[in-house]
């Protein structure tokens, strides 16, 4: 079974529908046990990190998250991605997971240069995925994806083991974002 | 290189799709889902439905045509039309819309942007505003409401940059006087928000072939074009106006 997780952290169902089309059955869930005994997690996640970090220790999720991101198939979407790391910058500086070593910064402000970021951007100078995000995760050991905006090339997409993670939504960007869930379903 | 998007606009009546000039003599043109899922497969970045009678009626938005959407498409969309309240966001982006679009709500009750923004995140808020030509106003743009039958005295570049700051992730400016025209977007007053806003802008309302939607991206510094009339005629196609996008320099998705 693949295992969402749910704290509070955004829509689930544009996640949930994109597995559902390419055959996959998913659980919704913030049962710290059922994300244990899950084959495969989802880590999604929009919003903001504070509020999101706050929510995985009131729902007591953050054990059970971090011991599935180091043991089992694991996929980190958007803000489920960065909070993987050390550390953001985002709500006054907030401490992370830590499964991943590195920073989370706030795109700089450059005249006539939008953010959020919101929209299909390059991954390794090749394919377009959709992006939605005011923060960014620095290039580090683990980086597989580099995207570029606003003048910052960060990391778009990470990969540790059985853990891999995309800064844009995979199941927002077509066929080719289908592609990668269907990789992680059959990983 | 992040990409210029092309959105096409779904006005959906009574469940079907309708296409007309100013919000009058509106036209069948198709079911919403399986427009959506061509235009999907044709290219389009992003869709955006506008339940454009909802507001005048006071009916509510059909949940039902957002979820068949949402589980027929693979890219994200924008809902708008007949938000009354946190409560209509939530049932919209729970039915699985990226976004959700409010316009006159946001003009009656501005404090529905920063709730939104922070309930649901501001990539979540859409702010639409249907701007008219005004000496009333500094920028001669004047805000309209219900559906342009009402004008408000509010500054079009003034409400733009106050909507960003209370938390709209994105603004759609859709000119009254080019809507529906084909004739080519209100460069001006595009151009005008797009500079004064830190947010994306959407251009809205007049698209008449790729040439204009070129113009609107570049000349008025748009972040993504709104079509509609131009496309659902058959008369060109997302790939032909992706095709103008390239040509003309500006970044575009050419691979679905």
């Amino acid at each position: 079974m693949i295992a969402i997780v749910d704290y509070r952290a955004g829509n689930l169902t544009s996640v949930r529908n994109a597995f559902a089309a390419i055959g996959a059955e998913t659980t919704v869930t913030r049962d710290p046990a059922a994300i244990r005994t899950a084959e495969r997690v989802v880590f999604p996640g929009v919003g903001a990190a504070g509020s999101s970090m706050a929510n995985l220790r009131v729902l007591d999720l953050v054990d059970a998250v971090r011991d599935a991101a180091r043991t089992k198939p694991f996929l980190g979407i958007c803000l489920g991605m960065q909070i993987l790391f050390d550390r953001s910058e985002e709500d006054g500086g907030t401490d992370c997971l830590g499964i991943l070593p590195g920073q989370v910064r706030r795109f700089p402000s450059i005249p006539g240069v939008k953010v959020p970021e919101i929209g299909w951007n390059q991954v390794n100078g090749d394919i377009e995925y959709y992006f939605v995000h005011s923060y960014y995760a620095e290039k580090g050991p683990y980086t597989v994806g580099v995207t570029e905006y606003a003048g910052v090339e960060f990391t778009s997409a990470v990969r540790k083991d059985r853990l891999v993670a995309y800064q844009f939504h995979p199941e927002k960007s077509g066929r080719f974002g289908l592609d990668l869930l269907r990789e992680f379903v059959s990983c | 290189m992040l990409t210029k998007r092309i959105i096409p606009c779904l006005d959906v009546r009574n469940g079907r799709v309708t296409k007309g000039v100013r919000f009058k003599d509106n036209i069948d043109i198709g079911d919403p889902v399986e427009m959506a899922v061509a235009y999907s497969e044709g290219g389009a970045d992003e869709l955006c439905f506008y339940d454009i009678t909802a507001s005048a009626e006071r009916r509510p938005i059909d949940i039902g045509m957002v979820e068949a959407v949402a589980r027929a498409v693979r890219i994200p969309f924008a809902v708008g039309g007949g938000i009354a309240s946190l409560a209509d966001m939530e049932r919209v982006i729970l039915a699985g819309a990226e976004k959700v679009s409010v316009n006159s709500l946001a003009v009656r009750t501005p404090s529905i942007i920063s709730e939104g923004a922070a309930r649901f995140g501001r990539q979540c808020i859409v702010l639409g505003m249907d701007p008219v030509r005004s000496e009333r106003t500094p920028s001669g743009y004047e805000i309209t409401v219900r559906g342009y039958r009402e004008r408000t005295g509010i500054d079009a570049v003034e409400w733009a940059r106050r909507a960003a700051d209370l938390g709209a992730g994105e603004i759609v400016v859709n000119s009254v006087d080019a809507d529906g025209t084909r004739a080519g977007f209100e460069l001006e007053i595009t151009r005008l928000i797009a500079d004064a806003v830190d947010v994306p802008v959407v251009a809205s309302g007049g698209a008449g072939s790729p040439a204009h939607v070129v113009a609107a991206l570049r000349d008025a510094h748009a972040d993504a074009a709104i079509v509609a009339g131009m496309i659902h005629s058959g008369e060109y196609t997302i790939l032909d106006i992706k095709r103008a996008l390239s040509t003309a320099g500006l970044p575009a998705r050419m691979r679905w």
